[in-house]
């Protein structure tokens, strides 16, 4: 009996350890560990036996019976981690596949680079003033110090709807109306961007519209050293602590002293190359101290107050600063364009 | 204006400066240079030769077998293919080796079995510009005067051994359109002197009065008139350095009288006229305004018709010249002229410039009268040519001349303080500095205390205010010298507008959802500018547009943007989405400005998103679009303060059209692009919005206050309702809404059926109706009494029923 016993033992931890998956081990176990199974059958054959020898044989059956059980048991374990693995094994994915698409667009390269240009002139204490694109010829004009029959007229042919109207030829006459509604008290910091329009074909390097940014500071004690400094804050922020710059004297009716604003060519480090005309410089902006007549027709007393004013195209500078070699594709909107400024840098 | 080097050193002396350099000097004191060209860059070899012979090519009707001397021993035979070339002719050429414009390197060729040995030259062939070539020698070879010495170097005669600085001048540099206003800028920037040009001559006995009298009858645009005389001139060419330099500055030679006119205006910057005396048909010369209507040719042969803006000079009867502008055909020198009667004259800059408009006829000439001569340069220049007349075409010059003079010149004199030159330009300078910086510029001053006194010369007209000296003090003192500071005193608070801000919140958002911003043109066609316009108002045309296309204000984006969406979609860009925001322009009426009112348009086709290899797709449609602008006024606060009405608006699809209303207003409309006009422009299924941004960024929205979150749970109850088929859900949220408050917080359709399962005429929409109460749970029977009261009222109002 206790042979049968051992043999059964055996026998079950041999089936046990063959048992491939969940069902066999169950089966298994109702074979051996059932009421019906063999080991309950040599019990029931104890009652042949002394009395001495049933609790022996009592506890060797009951032995067997466990280790069947921890077998089982440990077997069921690792079939079930490995009924896991295969599942996680065939829920795998290609993670190289692409990810479903985010359609994000981005702003225009001309507006993205006037807010870059707002946000450095706010960060120095300026507001952004906007005016009418259709224009009194006073404020574009006039008001500027450019009287009807004024030979720099000649320098901007206009689209003029009337006489008196036209459509504005530069973001100026912003400053002209701020001054004016400023009554010629206080300070004015102002920067003005918006569309401007000039009577141009449109080709590689002109547009019959573009955009322009204005700067204005009227105050006491307003220096041409405070602009010089202002315009060197502006270019090492825009295209580069290391780029250097340089003020030529320029002529605008509306300005005096005028200066011309260079800064020194990126492509070839100021050593002279196509971009730069062999010049080594770029030329960047116009500016000036505001020309008193300009100040007194605003209201402000030009022996009080001095101001300067700076003026920059937008279309310009994105090209320079990306490489753009034809300015129509700020206007034709091609997608493929436009994509291309989304970068943050 | 040209400028070349080696002519400017007759008046500067320019030792120890090269051209470049001096370009470099003159651009940072306030005349831009904006190029240096040398003339002879990338030439070598070309001598002057001398044609000993000359004989018909044998084998070719167009070429010439030459024999020349170029100065070393044998003589060189060169097949030449000019029209013009001739035996005895000095000649301008290239030898074997030789390099010509474009690295043409010169070889020794056989041309139709004969040997060239080198090239005769043209003068374009040398690099210069077809139209300052001499017109005799426009079709051939350049033939030097006889006493040219054979093997020199020819570039040296042509004075191309030389630099030409391009100026590009400002418009209140006048002064330096003339090689003396150079001459003055150029000493004041090298602190060296000027020398003036030659005009002492041996006059006549015969007095210049005794031949012609001048009456002026327009004073005003003529103050000035010098008429000169000079007698028996041999017109012929002029000399050859007068010849190059014309050339070099931009200049056709024509013959001696014609250049030496010429030579003056680069000189002086004075315009001479000559006219020929002899066929003027008259000895007096009337300075008037032109009758409205006269006629007059000018010596391009063009008949013109006047009117009493322009100014004539006449000679007491018919016009003989256009003032300042162009002479006339039935006086102009020519190879029979023997008497000239030169022009020395000032006229005012606005007639010159209203009749050089009006014929487009825009001339050196014209240009510098324009832009203000010197006054006190007339006589000078009149003097100058009279001498160069007298040298140069064997003339003699009468004595005097017939004039009328009623110009007042006085220089300006201007006064200012050291204190106010240092506190514009930011810098400590010393009364010396300011002092040597005018005696340069050979101003003269007086000084008193702090206060220096300006007297300008009348050929700086440019003078006239105290910020006038500042600037050419800033600009002598070089811009480079004045410190960099920043501006000091009370400060100004950096800020946008909260409009300004809200566009960029606008923008951000809208590029979030994937929208590509645009900027098109706000010039359109009369068609397209009316198109999809929320106003009807009276287009603003342009006086005088540079096309059709560009001729009218826009009333609208959208149509400017459905041309993108064209010109992308034939580009392969079918999946398309952008926006644009700026003003439409609406008239007031003419001589007002026009009201521009911001806007926003968006347009969107194909594909709103895809991924291809999970078979993901959803196309744009209708509810994609609202979406967007739903999301944009929940963005600024404002989704309880608009709605979606169903309309018809033209150019849009009838049935999938609406109108945008922001408390009770309309500002816009959203919808598809009507089928018709997206086959005309070649679209795909197009949807699209435009609406008044203005409106949406100045209306308020709700101050933004914390709600407390709900602590009690929610009870949904969902309902199917069948309604008729115009029944808008729109109208059913409403009737929710209203009869399950104040319990009822939300309600959200999720599902609607229009199949035909349904009754003909019926639909099915189902709301999911979410009941709370913040202050506690709500029962069973409370939320069912309230959804009672809710069915009850969509039966009422809209005739909806339960579906079965």
């Amino acid at each position: 009996m206790q042979e049968r016993l051992k043999e059964l033992q055996e026998e079950a931890i041999q089936k046990i350890e063959q048992s491939a998956n969940l069902k066999e081990l169950n089966d298994i176990r109702v074979a051996y560990l059932g009421k019906k199974g063999p080991i309950t059958e040599v019990l029931r054959g104890m009652g042949k036996l002394s009395a001495e020898e049933r609790p022996v044989m009592g506890a060797l059956a009951n032995e067997v019976r466990e280790a069947i059980a921890v077998k089982i048991e440990s077997k069921q374990k690792g079939l079930e981690e490995a009924a896991v693995l295969e599942k996680l094994a065939s829920e795998s994915i290609d993670v190289t596949l692409p990810g479903r698409p985010v359609k994000v667009g981005n702003h225009h390269p001309l507006t993205r680079i006037i807010e870059e240009i707002e946000d450095l002139f706010i960060g120095m204490g300026y507001q952004v003033a906007e005016g009418p694109e259709v224009e009194q010829d006073y404020y574009n004009f006039e008001a500027l110090n450019l009287p009807k029959g004024h030979p720099a007229r000649d320098m901007q042919d206009s689209f003029y709807i009337t006489e008196e109207i036209l459509l504005r030829t530069h973001t100026s006459p912003v400053q002209a109306r701020t001054m004016e509604k400023h009554q010629g008290k206080g300070p004015i910091k102002i920067i003005c961007p918006g569309k401007v329009y000039r009577r141009d074909n449109d080709d590689a390097t002109h547009s019959h519209q573009f955009m322009q940014i204005e700067g204005l500071v009227v105050g006491e004690n307003i220096r041409m050293s405070d602009l010089k400094g202002t315009l060197e804050v502006f270019a090492k922020k825009m295209f580069g602590e290391d780029r250097e710059i340089r003020l030529r004297p320029s002529f605008f009716p509306f300005t005096e002293p005028s200066v011309e604003m260079d800064i020194s060519c990126k492509i070839c480090g100021g050593s002279g190359c196509n971009v730069c005309k062999q010049t080594g410089w770029i030329e960047i902006l116009g500016a000036g101290m505001v020309h008193p007549n300009v100040l007194e027709m605003a209201g402000y007393d030009s022996k009080k107050y001095t101001g300067f004013a700076f003026g920059m195209g937008p279309e310009r500078i994105a090209m320079l600063k990306y490489g753009v070699d034809d300015i129509r594709h700020f206007y034709t909107n091609d997608v493929r364009f436009i994509k291309q400024f989304s970068k943050h840098e | 204006m040209f400028v070349s080097y080696k002519w400017l050193q007759d008046y500067v002396d320019l030792t120890g400066v090269t051209a470049a350099e001096l370009a470099e000097k003159i651009t940072k004191s306030g005349i831009e240079v904006e190029g240096v060209e040398i003339l002879n860059e990338g030439i070598k070899g070309v001598v002057v030769g001398h044609v000993l012979e000359r004989e018909q090519h044998p084998n070719a009707d167009k070429l010439s077998k030459c024999l020349l001397d170029v100065g070393e021993g044998e003589p060189v035979q060169i097949i030449c293919g000019a029209p013009n070339v001739a035996q005895g002719q000095k000649v301008a050429v290239a030898k074997v080796g030789a390099v010509l414009p474009g690295n043409f390197k010169i070889k020794k060729a056989k041309l139709r079995g004969e040997e060239s040995n080198g090239m005769i030259c043209s003068l374009t062939e040398l690099g210069m510009e077809g139209k300052v070539v001499p017109k005799e020698y426009s079709e051939g070879i350049f033939v030097f005067p006889a006493n040219a010495e054979v093997g020199t170097d020819a570039l040296a005669l042509l004075n191309r051994d030389d630099e030409v600085l391009e100026l590009s001048l400002t418009p209140n540099r006048a002064d330096a359109l003339s090689m003396l206003g150079v001459a003055y800028e150029v000493a004041a920037i090298l602190g060296r002197d000027v020398k003036l040009p030659e005009t002492d001559l041996q006059a006549s006995t015969e007095k210049a009065t005794d031949y012609v009298k001048v009456i002026v009858d327009a004073k005003e645009d003529n103050p000035l008139y010098v008429a000169k005389m000079i007698k028996n001139v041999k017109i012929g060419p002029s000399p050859l350095w007068m010849q190059t330099r014309l050339m070099s500055a931009g200049i056709r030679p024509h013959n001696n009288v014609v250049d030496i006119t010429n030579y003056i205006l680069l000189e002086y910057g004075q315009p001479l006229h000559a006219f020929d005396y002899d066929r003027l048909g008259s000895k007096e010369i009337l300075v008037r305004r032109a009758a409205d209507g006269e006629k007059f040719v000018t010596l391009d042969d063009v008949e013109r018709t006047l009117t009493a803006d322009h100014l004539v000079i006449t000679n007491g009867v018919e016009p003989v010249a256009l003032a300042g502008v162009m002479g006339g055909a039935n006086s102009e020198v020519t190879s029979d002229t023997t008497t000239v009667l030169l022009e020395a004259a000032y006229f005012n800059g606005a007639a010159v410039r209203k009749a050089s408009k009006d014929h487009g006829l825009r001339s050196e000439a014209s240009a510098r009268f324009e832009k203000g001569v010197d006054p006190n340069r007339v006589r000078p220049a009149g003097e100058r040519a009279a001498y160069l007349m007298a040298k140069y075409a064997g003339g003699e010059v009468l004595e005097g001349a017939a004039e009328v003079d009623t110009l007042t010149v006085e220089p300006a004199v201007v006064s200012i303080t050291l204190e106010k030159i240092n506190r514009v330009l930011g810098t400590e300078l010393v009364m010396k500095d300011v002092e040597e910086i005018f005696a340069r510029l050979q101003f003269s001053v007086s000084v008193e205390g702090d206060t220096i006194t300006v007297t300008a010369p009348t050929r700086r007209g440019d003078i006239k205010i105290e910020e006038d000296l500042v600037e050419e003090v800033a600009r002598l003192y070089g811009y480079d010298n004045i410190p960099k500071t920043l501006p000091i005193g009370s400060s100004t608070p950096g800020r946008l507008s909260a409009y300004q801000k809200k566009r960029r919140v606008v923008r951000q958002y809208l590029e979030g959802a994937g929208l590509y911003q645009a900027v098109t043109y706000s010039l359109t066609s009369e068609e397209k500018a009316t198109q999809f316009a929320m106003e009807k108002r009276d287009t603003i045309r342009l006086a005088m547009p540079m096309s059709e296309e560009r001729s009218i204000l826009r009333l609208s984006i959208l149509p400017q943007l459905l041309e993108v969406v064209k010109y992308n979609s034939a580009r392969q860009n079918d999946s398309l989405a952008v926006y644009e925001t700026g003003a439409v322009f609406l008239s007031n009426g003419t001589d007002v400005l026009p009201v521009e009112k911001e806007h926003l348009a968006g347009a969107m086709t194909g594909l709103w998103h895809s991924h291809s290899w999970q078979g993901e797709k959803k196309a744009v449609d209708f509810f994609v679009v609202k979406g967007i602008l739903e999301g944009m006024f929940a963005k600024l606060g404002l989704s309880e303060q608009v709605e979606y009405v169903q309309a018809q608006v033209e150019g849009m699809h009838p049935g999938r059209t609406a109108v945008i209303v922001l408390n009770g207003e309309k500002i816009g409309f959203i919808g598809q692009v009507h089928p018709s006009m997206q086959k005309e422009l070649d679209l795909k299924d197009t949807y699209v919005f435009e609406l008044s941004l203005k409106a949406v960024l100045e209306a308020d929205a709700p101050v933004l206050q914390y709600e407390s979150i709900p602590r009690f749970p929610s009870i949904t109850r969902d309902i199917a309702l069948v309604v008729n088929r115009e029944t808008v859900s729109g109208t059913l949220k409403e009737i929710i809404l209203t009869a399950g408050a104040p319990l009822l917080k939300e309600v959200q359709v999720f599902d609607l059926y229009e199949g035909d399962k349904m009754e003909e005429g019926k639909k099915s929409i189902a709301f999911s109706l979410k009941y709370v109460d913040p202050e506690r749970t709500l029962t069973d029977e409370e939320v069912t009494k309230v959804h009672e009261k809710v069915l009850g009222a969509l039966e009422e109002k809209a005739g909806a029923v339960l579906r079965g």
